[in-house]
Order: structure tokens, then C-alpha cells, then sequence
């Protein structure tokens, strides 16, 4: 258990340090930060001298350790276009962005798992039928487009729901902002949630589907039966439970891609999160908030792929292993 | 004779498939008494777990039982309802499959397993649930059952993990037992073994077997009777011993040269050339005939009926029709 841990961190590591290399290279590669820095009347001693005061001359591998120093401990230097911290930026922005993940990826996952197991159990119905046509367009769709219907049906035709932005927001804590707290900020969610989770509650539903019906084939299922357990306790007890083990590594790796996902929909809702400050950031070729934007991006996945490993450990006996093997 | 426990009369089972419906069993008929072991016989293919499926009520849709009747205790079971039939199952009429590895949920502890079968049909405790889980496992050769009990089914060989689906196969104690092919996927070290309690604890209980097997080395030393199937027909029913030593039908004379350890010399060694035909080109006549060594006109065009040969006997074959063949001449 621990040496899997141990070597799971490290595997981790080395993800975020070749993420760190890409971000890293956007500095030497995209624009010139001494232009993004100074006015274009600055003379060339001057840039010089403020190369020189960066260590921009460094070799690359100082630069770059440097440059790892620094983000470990938060730091990743000044917005060029806002001219504040970017962690603060990103700090003041990413309460907004995880409010919005973790309410379409709950729906996405309660909806997902719901309409998979009963469309796999009622596999001739044409309510099944219906949720599959459905989930058809739901994956192929752009999420930009699914955005711009819902906002043209509940926000302009019907006038129910808030088109854009978060509403009204309440401080929690030291930086938090929350939107679930006021009437309005729960109803700005609902668009933008929805957009952001479809793609993935069909998704998810399609895999739940696929995998309950796989389960529902195997030998221990049939035995279940032959054992006369009740039509409730194979399905859901037996069933659903070996259907589950995959589904959790999909599902967590889904939620990392609802936050990486967010920025269309937050472009499209005018959603203040973190997204948006990234597809901003890129326009005005922003490249510390860029940099730093991908490493987060990359710690969130990261983070995710580890809890869901251990959650996998966590469902499924056969891993642990431990026991196993002096028995026999 | 009294009435017999499990009775399957001219049962049916069909496949609709989109080139036409195939009939996997075609009225096969038998009984099996109170306590009895009944082998069931027949190459890959031949319908016997069919049979078995359709007895506890277990035929994947779109297959069905199109015809017939199959009857516990003199009860309908065929035609109930998908509730009274669950009810049935596992308490009534348990079952043991082929494969142990994946007969089992893996991600539940045996204990788990056994006390959800326990406590679907009998109005018990957790704990005495537990306590009657422990003496189950205990009594199919499981040692230190009570702290073997918590572990997951990988924790377990392959043969201890059969012990473990008998013992959940039995939990509620049925009075009839289908095990189909119990032993086949199991290491031959230990393929006795599993037959030995499978019967001992059937014996005890007073629980009937229905044995579904190709090894008729099983069949002889477990089984009271036997029957053959072929190609979805019954072949030949009777006491085992009678079979085995005076085998009447032409397939079972080829079975039974199958077995060197039952026939003295290696000469009487029949092979049957050929191979069962598929189940949408079934000959006329009799399903046999093809292959059959003492093939004649009326085979080709007849289906035989079982016969009756002497007590609990019967064989589907025209050599042994003598009184029929006058009746025909009549009609
Ligand atoms: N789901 C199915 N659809 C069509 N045919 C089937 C199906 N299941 C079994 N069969 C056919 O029924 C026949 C009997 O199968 P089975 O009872 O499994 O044979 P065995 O005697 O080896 O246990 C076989 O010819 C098989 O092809
Ligand atoms: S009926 Fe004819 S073909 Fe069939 S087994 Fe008997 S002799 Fe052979
Ligand atoms: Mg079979």
C-alpha cells in the first residue's frame, strides 16, 4: 500500500515537472517579456539592464529551476496586463471556476449513472430509446452552441434564468467567494452548469451503460439469479457495484476535463472564473498568468488521477493485495 | 412409484434468431425422484445446460420454453410468474455452474455472499445467518471456516472457491441441485474431491442431483440414473448401471466406448465418426442417423419416441420398436 503511494507521488511529480517545462518554455518562445515589460520608447541599455536584473541570461536550466522554485512556493510573478500577482488573480478567480465544476460534475455523475443503469436494465423501452437519441446530440453538439440555445430559450425567450455572469456572491473565509448562498448566484449556475456538464453526464451514462450490461452478462450475475436474490438486490447490489470500479477512474478524469472544459463556458456566460481570465490572458499574450494557469490545470488532473487511485484501491478487493498472497 | 420430485415432459426450448427459430430442446422428457442423482450426458452442444436453465426458470431472453411443462413436486414451475419463480430459486432448485472463478462476485466477501442467499429465503438473524454461513462452509471442506469466511473470493483456490458455491448453492437448503458441469474448469487433482462433497452433502440433506457432465467415469460412480442427450433429443434414459454395461441406443453404445476404464478390452474402444449436427440442420428422422452405424429406411424419415425398456428405461431408437410397428401399420 504505501510503496504504491510512494510510487504513484512520484509518477505525479514527474508529470507537473514536464508540465512545468512546457509552461516554462512559453516565456522563451511566446513574445519577448521585456517588450510585454516595458513601453516601446524604453532604449536597448535599458532592456538590457532589466535582462540582465531578471537573469534573463541565465543558462536555461537555472532559469528553469528557478522558475520551479518560485511556483512551488505560489509565485508567478506579475500579470503583464494587469500588473497585479497572478496568484492572486488566479485566487480570486478559481472560487468561481470550482463552484461551477462541482456542480455540473455532480449532476453530470448522478444523472450520468442514473440514466446508464436504467437505460442497461430497460435496454427495449422507449424511454431508453429516448435517452439515447438524446445522449447522441448531447455528445455531439459543440458546447458553445448547447450555451447559446439555452441561453436564447431560458434567458431571452422565456426570460427565466440569468444569462450571464454569477450573480450576487458572499465572502467566505479569506478569499472564498461563494454564489451558493444568494438566490441569485444558485440561479446564474443553472445555465452554465448545465452547458458544462452535458458532455459529460452523456459520457459518463454511456459507460455506465456499457459496462452494466457487460456486468450483467458475467457468471456471477447468472449465479446471483440461480441463488433467487431479488431483482433489486443483482441489480443494484451485485451489479452496479462491479459497474462502478471502471466507471470511477473515467469519472474522476472527467471531472479534471470539466475544469480544463470550463473556459468555453465560462467565455460563453461571461463566467468570471478562471477560464476566462486564461482566454483573456492569451489574447493579450498574458504569459505568467498563461503559465501559471497550465500548471494549475496540471496539479488539478494530477490530484484527481491520485484521489481516484486510491479510491480504485479503496472499491476493489483484488488490489489489495497484501493478504492474497500468502494465502492459497 | 411415487410422485417424482422434478418432472420435465416433452419440453421445449426455442432461439428465435433472424434466419429462422432454432430449437435448442425438442420435447425431451424425464423425472427425477426424491434424493435421486441424475447424470445428464451428451457431447458440447447437446442442450444440457439449456435443460437446466430452463428448469430453474434462468433462459436468456429471446430464447424460450415454447412447449411442455416442467413440474416440482407436481407443481407448475414453467408458467409462474418472474417473482414466484425467484422464490424458487435457491430455496427450492439451487444451482452450481462450471466455472467457480467467476461464479463469485468479487467484490463481496464469501461471508457477505452467503448470508444475502441465506436471508433472502429464510427468515434469519444477521448473526444466525453468520453462524448457519460458518457451518455450511465448515461442512463442504472449507478449514478454519469461521475466520475463512470474511475473506474475498480471490483469496481462494479453485477448488476451495466450488466448495464455497456449493455451500452458497445449498445455503437454503433445496431439495434439488443442478450442478452443471461442476468439475470441468477444475485441476483433475481435485475434480473428485468436489464431486465427493457435492454428493455427500446432497446425501445428508436428502437434496435430488441433477449432474450435468461429458464424463461418464463421474456418471458411473455418482449417478443413479443417466441420461443421454443428443442434439437436443433425448437418446436414452435409465439406470446407470444398465447403460453402462448394456448401453441400447447406438449413440450411447459409442459414449460408453468412450470410457477404456468401464469396457475390459481396448477393442471394444467405439469411436463414432462424425460430429453432432448444428441445431438448423437437424436430419430428418432421427437426429442420429447420419452417424448412426445401424442407420435404416424408417430412420431417415420418422423421429423415434422414447420406448419403454423395462423399469425406468427408455430409449429413442426404431430397433427397439416391436409393438409400435404394428400399431403404425394400423393408423
Ligand atoms: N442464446 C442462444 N442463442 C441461440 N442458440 C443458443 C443459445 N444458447 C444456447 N444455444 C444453443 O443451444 C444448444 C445447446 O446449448 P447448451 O445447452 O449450452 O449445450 P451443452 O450441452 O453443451 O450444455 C447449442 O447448440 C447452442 O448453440
Ligand atoms: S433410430 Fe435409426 S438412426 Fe437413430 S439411432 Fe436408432 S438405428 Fe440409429
Ligand atoms: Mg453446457
Amino acid at each position: 500500500m504505501l510503496a504504491f503511494i510512494i510510487r504513484r507521488v512520484l509518477q505525479s511529480i514527474l508529470v507537473m515537472l514536464v508540465v512545468a517545462l512546457v509552461s516554462f518554455s512559453l516565456f522563451r518562445f511566446v513574445g519577448d517579456p521585456i517588450n510585454s515589460m516595458v513601453g516601446q520608447e524604453a532604449s536597448i541599455e535599458d532592456r538590457a539592464a532589466l535582462r540582465e536584473a531578471l537573469g534573463l541570461n541565465d543558462p536555461f536550466l537555472m532559469q528553469f529551476m528557478r522558475f520551479i522554485g518560485n511556483a512551488a512556493q505560489g509565485d508567478f510573478g506579475i500579470s503583464y496586463r494587469l500588473q497585479q500577482p497572478v496568484m492572486e488573480l488566479i485566487l480570486s478567480r478559481l472560487p468561481a471556476t470550482l463552484e461551477l465544476a462541482l456542480v455540473s460534475g455532480v449532476v453530470a455523475f448522478i444523472f450520468g449513472v442514473g440514466f446508464g443503469v436504467y437505460t442497461a436494465l430497460r435496454r427495449r423501452g422507449w424511454v431508453s430509446n429516448s435517452i439515447m437519441t438524446l445522449s447522441l446530440i448531447g455528445v455531439s453538439l459543440p458546447t458553445f452552441l448547447i450555451g447559446v440555445l439555452l441561453i436564447w430559450v431560458f434567458a431571452v425567450e422565456f426570460q427565466m434564468l440569468p444569462s450571464f455572469g454569477r450573480g450576487d456572491v458572499v465572502r467566505v473565509g479569506d478569499w472564498w467567494s461563494t454564489g451558493f448562498l444568494t438566490h441569485s448566484g444558485r440561479l446564474s449556475l443553472i445555465l452554465p452548469a448545465f452547458t458544462l456538464g452535458l458532455y459529460q453526464m452523456t459520457l459518463i451514462m454511456r459507460l455506465v451503460r456499457a459496462e452494466m450490461l457487460e456486468v450483467l452478462r458475467t457468471d456471477y450475475i447468472k449465479f446471483a439469479r440461480a441463488r433467487g436474490l431479488t431483482n433489486r438486490a443483482v441489480h443494484f447490489g451485485h451489479a452496479l457495484k462491479n459497474t462502478m470500479v471502471p466507471v470511477i477512474t473515467i469519472t474522476g478524469l472527467q471531472l479534471g476535463s470539466i475544469i480544463a472544459f470550463a473556459i468555453i463556458t465560462e467565455t460563453v456566460f461571461q463566467w468570471p472564473g478562471v477560464g476566462a481570465l486564461f482566454i483573456n490572458s492569451v489574447r493579450f499574450v498574458d504569459v505568467p498568468v498563461m503559465a501559471a494557469y497550465l500548471l494549475l490545470i496540471a496539479l488539478i488532473f494530477v490530484l484527481i488521477n491520485l484521489v481516484v487511485d486510491l479510491l480504485y484501491y479503496v472499491v476493489d478487493p483484488r488490489l489489495r493485495a497484501d493478504r492474497a498472497a500468502a494465502r492459497h | 412409484m411415487a410422485q417424482p420430485l422434478l418432472s420435465v415432459r416433452d419440453l421445449v426450448v426455442e432461439f428465435p434468431t433472424r434466419r429462422g427459430t432454432l430449437r435448442a430442446i425438442d420435447k425431451v422428457s424425464f423425472d427425477i425422484q426424491e434424493g435421486e442423482v441424475l447424470g445428464m450426458v451428451g457431447e458440447s452442444g447437446a442442450g444440457k445446460s439449456i435443460t437446466g436453465a430452463a428448469i430453474i426458470g434462468l433462459i436468456e431472453p429471446p430464447g424460450r420454453i415454447a412447449g411442455g411443462e416442467i413440474r416440482l413436486r407436481g407443481e407448475r414451475i414453467d408458467n409462474l410468474r418472474p417473482e414466484a419463480l425467484r422464490r424458487i430459486r435457491g430455496r427450492r432448485i439451487g444451482m452450481v455452474f462450471q466455472d467457480p472463478l467467476t461464479s463469485l462476485n468479487p467484490l463481496y466477501t464469501v461471508a457477505q455472499q452467503l448470508i444475502e442467499t441465506i436471508r433472502t429465503h429464510i427468515d434469519l438473524s444477521e448473526r444466525e445467518a453468520r453462524a448457519r454461513a460458518v457451518a455450511l462452509l465448515d461442512r463442504v471442506g472449507i478449514p478454519a471456516a469461521a475466520r475463512r469466511i470474511d475473506d474475498y473470493p480471490h483469496h481462494f483456490s479453485g477448488g476451495m472457491r466450488q466448495r464455497v458455491v456449493i455451500a452458497l448453492a445449498l445455503a437454503a437448503e433445496p431439495e434439488l441441485v443442478i450442478a452443471d458441469e461442476p468439475t470441468t474448469a477444475l485441476d483433475v487433482s481435485v475434480q473428485a474431491q468436489i464431486i465427493d462433497v457435492l454428493k455427500e452433502i446432497c446425501a445428508e440433506r436428502g437434496a435430488a442431483v441433477m449432474l450435468i457432465t461429458h464424463d461418464m467415469g463421474v456418471i458411473a460412480e455418482t449417478a443413479d440414473r443417466v441420461a443421454v442427450l443428443y442434439a437436443g433429443r433425448l437418446a436414452e434414459i435409465g439406470p446407470v448401471r444398465d447403460v453402462i454395461t448394456a448401453a441400447e441406443h447406438p449413440y450411447t453404445r459409442g459414449l460408453m466406448g468412450s470410457i477404456p476404464t468401464l469396457t475390459q478390452t481396448a477393442d471394444r474402444l467405439v469411436q463414432i465418426p462424425g460430429s453432432m449436427p448444428r441445431l438448423n440442420a437437424i436430419p430428418q428422422g432421427c437426429a442420429f442417423n447420419p452417424r448412426c452405424p445401424e442407420v435404416f429406411g424408417r430412420c431417415r424419415v420418422e423421429r423415434p419416441d422414447p420406448i419403454d425398456r423395462g423399469s425406468r428405461r427408455q430409449v429413442a431408437c426404431w430397433l427397439y420398436d416391436t409393438a409400435k410397428a404394428e400399431e403404425a401399420g394400423n393408423v
